[in-house]
């Protein structure tokens, strides 16, 4: 099937935010900071209103309004400090974009500079600088986040499972080890923008590149004393977000520049640059752990501790602090187990969800431990996994029982792997006097940590020739929903795929609420709200086929655009003959215009426990195993990626293409991930890779051969059996790829990303220690 | 010598036919096609000649429309991807998905379109080396060299 | 986007350049030489450079030379590095270009903006140095042609205000083995952490790099026909650098030196093996 939005994107017709606006609409450039840390004494704003065209300039004092989903930490616009290096601190409206930069350019701002916290450890030492001073004060929006006073530190969040004591005394072998994740940017084409105005009767609109419209309308209304139903977002096609455009920041920009200028509509897009230094990026994170195993390789008790830099504001790093401690043993049953998983402020760029949400930390870090446990016990290392794979009856490190539905088939996915890379062929192989191949693999699982309450719906309308209409609120930001949910709707109706349209634009007031298309959570909420959504519209076209037929709902049959008497199919009338009610043969109306409603909302999901982590943050997990294959020159001290594989227990793979090519896309960027990102900081604070030039995605010709493949074991509360998929791609690359060139270069590689510099300086660190 | 001072009209020759347009010297054809001429097909990815997304092609060769001023463009022939309709590279990424979000995909069309044309049969290197020139962030660039290779002719 | 306006000139000549140059110079304009726009374009949208004036040399004849005369070879400033890659005129200059940034800006990016820009690596040049090439600048007065490697050489300038119309060469050092090698901290493409060109005259070693210090440079040929190990030769040539090795965030100085050990040393071999090699 091809996707429904193929012949729009490969045209150039497919409109993103920024493709076309009224040429009333006002520009807006923001001012950012040149200091990571630092007062501001004066903003001197008289030299951008000497610009012509200028219309605004708005700074930090006329916006008290503090944000954030969790935290309530940030400002809008610094006003007494700024905390990291590209916050905005003044924006200005013009006629024309360039007037506005002019303008931006003249601003005088005399800053303090102060102490900067510019790694963890700043962060955590005693007498560290207080990036938060009124840390205590902020409001919180949830009742589990848990900041400590006169520290950095936003969130801690315990695990506490079996007795730790127990475990190490069942311990024969253990590992202990420390990591390191640098932040990371999304690096999503689209750079954020966004449009604000607020009409004559105080209605306001917003045009955004967002995955989550309806939060948005929500904060939107909290911050500014607004009622919910005055607030339109309209969301077009998204060019990328990775979780990156989920909490609004250039919307409340645009808000507050249209409040200064009368409510005229005004538009904020961000440069690249400021897409590196002013959005936020991916968490970064330091990770100390400690694993042990009988002599048998069977594990026992896992000690860690997880210190998340969230950067300057906490955004959603407090929950993702939490999604780490939760999957903290990654794809293994653990009986013993003490982590803590610390959100830490610094005074880096503040971070936001990330595909992965955190579980890439806990990913990486129990898997480059299972190798090193391997090593020490001589196992092989798939083994190892095989023999700890989580299955039925075990329990989470959060205590919840797992179900052949709730996790899928670990041990499956394993054994898959080892036949695509033919592991038992060897894992590290000499293929010249200069090169060597080796193998590395890695497991990983995910669940969400959304809100309790998480919900989704959709609307099913007929036209009158019999096709339909689905209305729901997930974005297309590329994973293809606008493909999938259609596709699912098609099968519970009977018709084909190409008689469903959808929207492709969505709108708060004119589309049924969904959480957020983020968490791989859209396929499972919105999946499921569009079969109820189906069945429904199925029960009233039953009843007006009924009406016509002569019979009861309950004899009726749809399939194929049809609606036909069970005992006798010849008895049957097409879809356009009763999607709007049905006529009998004098022309009398009967029944009514077929809508169908569905909802979907989380079930039994927790807060956790604050001492012991006991609760359940997400409905079920997505499982699989990874592997990568690397090519080492010993001369160069060099790689080169071979191959990389997925096996995904997808539960049920809805739209095959579209499946592979998601788990494929996020392969990639877990890749990029390991082998070259890293947000650079200077040691002032200054994020010193600020473009494309200097801070490099993957590009085309540097890519392995990629195998991507499923098993399905079904998971019993999604939609045909689905789980999702949309995330879980990045888990384990790093550590698979990590895994196996440690294994090639005889040395262990904990901290990413692995360049080839890197590489060198430890293979030639380690040959010096091994001289001397 | 021509000068070219303040706002000016200019007449360009794009997607074969002549349009006039009032541009600043300082405008990049990356604006004034989306700005002036409403061709919103051309993406703005870095405005720094790294991503590639804004990629189209001047008198049959891609170049980064960021990087160029509007007032080069007088007397070139202009392809924007909105002057390509079914061609065979737009099919091979519809038949592919060699898309995902699509924000960089006009800028990939516009490239391996070139390349085609250039290079009917092109090997691995001349494929890998244009292809360099654009990010995708989606997906893992699989599935566009699927596409592109999918039109080589078989007697290569 | 550029946040300010600034004329554009056309001129027919290079006189017209040089001319309209001074007198804007002379205005208290900022006029600047604008070639393919790459360098100039990205450098004005954040203000690294403000100029009043551009001046597109794209229509002045000597700057589109292109080709030979049956012992010279010519290259004009305004060509593209895509159109050098291309021809393969002298195979080691199209190869070197060919890795400057990507293909796409390679089809935009001239010789004449590599070899004056600001972008410290002029990988161009390379190739030129080791060709003994000539470079013929116009100024005010008159075109003068000199040995490149006096004018560009180890950072060398131009006198503001000079235009590079083209450079020339012997045609037959497009038949001497030669090599090129570039390294980047992660990608095919990007900065280089060294970039390496080298011509086996006749036995005599000639080796120009980039990126190994904060200017490209040529070093002091030397033979490598006798029995010493390739790598003696590569120290003998790194005891002789006219800087230390660079160090920045594509990498440091010791990983740099390591790389173009291995780089220098590669290339020897493959001389020795009468290669050329790319």
């Amino acid at each position: 099937m091809i996707r429904k939005d193929a012949w729009l994107k490969v045209h150039g017709k497919a409109k993103y935010n920024d493709d076309g606006y009224p040429a009333a609409c006002l520009q807006a450039r923001l001012l950012t900071s040149v200091f990571a840390h630092a007062g501001i004494l004066s903003v001197d704003v008289s030299g951008a209103w000497a610009v012509p065209g200028v219309h605004a300039v708005v700074t930090g004092r006329e916006s008290a309004v503090l944000t954030g989903p969790i935290l309530q930490d940030m400002p809008i616009l610094a006003a007494e400090k700024v905390r990291y290096f590209g916050e905005p601190v003044a924006i200005v409206v013009a006629d024309e974009e360039w007037q506005a930069a002019q303008a931006v350019k003249s601003i005088r701002v005399e800053y303090q500079p102060l102490p900067v916290v510019n790694t963890i450890e700043d962060a955590l030492a005693s007498n560290a600088p207080l990036v938060h001073p009124g840390l205590m004060q902020y409001a919180r929006t949830v009742p589990d986040v848990y900041p400590e006073e006169n520290t950095n530190i936003a969130n801690r969040v315990k695990i506490r499972k079996g007795d730790i004591a127990q475990g190490w005394k069942d311990s024969a072998v253990v590992v202990e080890a420390e990591y390191r994740i640098p932040q990371a940017s999304h690096a999503f084409l689209e750079t954020r923008n966004a449009r604000a105005q607020i009409l004559p009767g105080g209605q306001v609109v917003i045009h955004t590149a967002n995955q989550a419209p309806h939060a948005l309308r929500s904060m939107l209304a909290k911050y500014f004393s607004l009622s919910e139903n005055d607030i339109t977002v309209e969301v077009p096609f998204v060019g990328g977000a990775y979780g990156g455009k989920i909490n609004p920041h250039p919307e409340l920009l645009a808000y507050i520049a249209s409040r200064a200028v009368g409510g005229r509509e005004v538009r904020v897009a961000y440069t690249r640059e400021e897409s590196f230094y002013t959005s936020p990026c991916k968490t970064g994170a330091k990770v100390v752990m400690k694993l042990g195993a009988d002599r048998t390789g069977r594990l026992q008790a896992l000690q860690a501790e997880y210190y998340i830099d969230c950067g300057a504001y906490t955004d959603t790093a407090p929950v993702m602090a939490k999604a780490v401690a939760g999957s903290c043993s990654g794809a293994y049953y653990i009986p013993h187990i003490q982590c803590d998983s610390v959100c830490v402020y610094t005074n880096h760029v503040y971070t936001t969800s990330f595909r992965g949400f955190g579980h890439g930390v806990s990913t990486f870090a129990i898997e480059r431990t299972m190798d090193k446990l391997a090593d020490r016990l001589g196992m092989d290392p798939a083994q190892l996994r095989l023999l700890n794979a989580a299955r039925e009856g075990d329990d989470s490190p959060t205590q919840v029982t797992y179900t052949k539905s709730n996790l899928g088939d670990i041990s499956a996915c394993i054994h898959r792997m080892k036949e695509i890379m033919q592991w038992d062929n060897g894992i590290w192989t000499k293929v010249s006097d200069s090169v060597i191949r080796a193998k590395g693999m890695a497991c990983f699982t995910k669940t969400s940590t959304t809100p309790t309450d998480a919900s989704s719906s959709a609307i099913v309308t007929f036209c009158s020739d019999g096709t339909v209409n689905l209305n729901c609120s997930v974005i297309e930001c590329g994973p293809g929903m606008t493909s999938s949910l259609p596709k699912l709707l098609a099968q519970r109706l009977k018709i084909s795929p190409d008689k469903v349209s959808v929207n492709l634009t969505v709108n708060t007031h004119a589309h049924p609420v969904h959480w957020k298309t983020a968490a791989s959570m859209s396929t499972y909420m919105a999946g499921n709200a569009v079969l109820t959504a189906a069945d429904d519209a199925i029960r009233q076209l039953k009843a007006n086929a009924a009406l016509a037929l002569k019979c009861s709902p309950d004899d009726v049959e749809i399939d194929n655009g049809m609606a036909y008497l069970k005992e006798n199919p010849q008895k049957y009338l097409e879809l356009k003959d009763i999607v709007s009610g049905v006529k009998d043969s004098t022309g009398s109306a009967l029944g009514g215009p077929v809508i169908g409603c569905g909802h979907f909302i989380m079930k039994h999901l927790s807060h956790l426990d604050r001492e012991t982590g006991k609760g359940q943050t997400g409905p079920y997990w997505t499982a699989g195993a990874q592997a990568v294959e690397v090519e080492y020159d010993l001369t160069e001290y060099t790689y080169r990626l071979v191959r990389a594989a997925t096996v995904l227990d997808a539960g049920s793979v809805i739209y095959p293409e579209g499946a592979a090519s998601q788990v494929m896309g996020a392969m990639n960027m877990g890749l990029s991930c390991a082998t070259r990102e890293a947000n650079v900081y200077a040691p002032g604070g200054e994020l010193k890779n600020t473009s494309f030039r200097t801070y490099k995605v993957m590009h085309f010709a540097e890519n392995p051969r990629y195998t991507v493949e499923f098993v399905e074991t079904p998971n019993i509360s999604g939609p045909m059996g689905a789980r999702g998929l949309g995330e879980h791609g990045i888990l384990g690359m790093p550590a698979a790829f990590a895994n196996a060139l440690s294994r090639a270069a005889g040395v262990q590689l904990d901290s990413l990303p692995v360049t080839n510099e890197a590489l060198w300086y430890s293979v030639t660190q380690s040959q010096q220690e091994k001289s001397r | 010598m021509l000068k070219i001072s303040g706002k000016t009209i200019i007449t360009f020759n794009i997607n074969g036919s002549a349009h006039e347009v009032t541009v600043r010297p300082g405008d990049t054809l990356l604006e004034v096609l989306r700005s002036r001429l409403g061709l919103t097909g051309t993406k703005v990815g870095c405005e720094n000649g790294d991503c590639g997304a804004c990629t189209v092609l001047v008198d049959g060769w891609p170049v980064k429309s960021c990087l160029m001023l509007a007032v080069e463009g007088v007397g070139r022939a202009i392809t924007t991807i909105e002057g390509l309709t079914n061609t065979p590279v737009q099919n091979a990424f519809a038949n592919f998905s060699a898309f995902q979000c699509g924000f960089c995909t006009p800028g990939f069309i516009m490239v391996c379109h070139s390349l085609l044309m250039h290079h009917p049969n092109p090997d691995d290197y001349t494929i890998e080396s244009w292809l360099q020139s654009n990010i995708c962030r989606c997906t893992s660039y699989q599935e566009i060299s699927a596409a592109v290779r999918s039109l080589i002719k078989s007697d290569a | 986007m550029i946040p300010y306006d600034f004329d554009y000139y056309l001129p027919d000549t290079w006189q017209e350049a040089v001319d309209i140059y001074h007198t804007l110079k002379a205005d208290a304009k900022n006029p600047l030489y604008y070639g393919g726009g790459t360098e100039i374009i990205s450098m004005a949208r954040v203000g690294s450079v403000r100029p009043n004036a551009v001046i597109d040399i794209k229509k002045i004849p000597e700057c589109q030379s292109f080709g030979t005369d049956g012992t010279k070879l010519f290259f004009g400033a305004a060509l593209t590095l895509a159109t050098i890659r291309e021809s393969g005129l002298y195979p080691l200059l199209s190869l070197a270009t060919g890795r400057i940034a990507d293909h796409t800006i390679q089809c935009k990016l001239t010789l004449g903006g590599n070899l004056a820009g600001t972008i410290h690596y002029h990988e161009a040049l390379l190739p030129l140095l080791l060709a003994d090439a000539t470079i013929h600048i116009a100024n005010a007065q008159c075109i003068r042609e000199v040995p490149i490697c006096d004018v560009l050489n180890m950072n060398g300038k131009l006198t503001p205000g000079e235009l590079i119309l083209m450079v020339s060469l012997n045609k037959r050092y497009a038949a001497y083995p030669y090599a090129h090698i570039k390294k980047t901290k992660a990608e095919k493409i990007g900065y280089p952490l060294v970039s390496v060109a080298a011509l086996n005259v006749g036995g005599t070693l000639r080796l120009a790099a980039s990126a190994l210090c904060s200017f490209p440079f040529r070093f002091k040929d030397c033979s490598f026909a006798d029995a010493r190990p390739a790598m003696d030769i590569v120290r003998e040539l790194l005891a002789d650098l006219p800087e230390p090795v660079l160090s920045d965030t594509e990498g440091s100085a010791a990983y740099r030196q390591f790389i173009f050990e291995k780089t220098a040393e590669k290339i020897i071999t493959g001389f020795r093996n009468g290669g050329s090699h790319a």
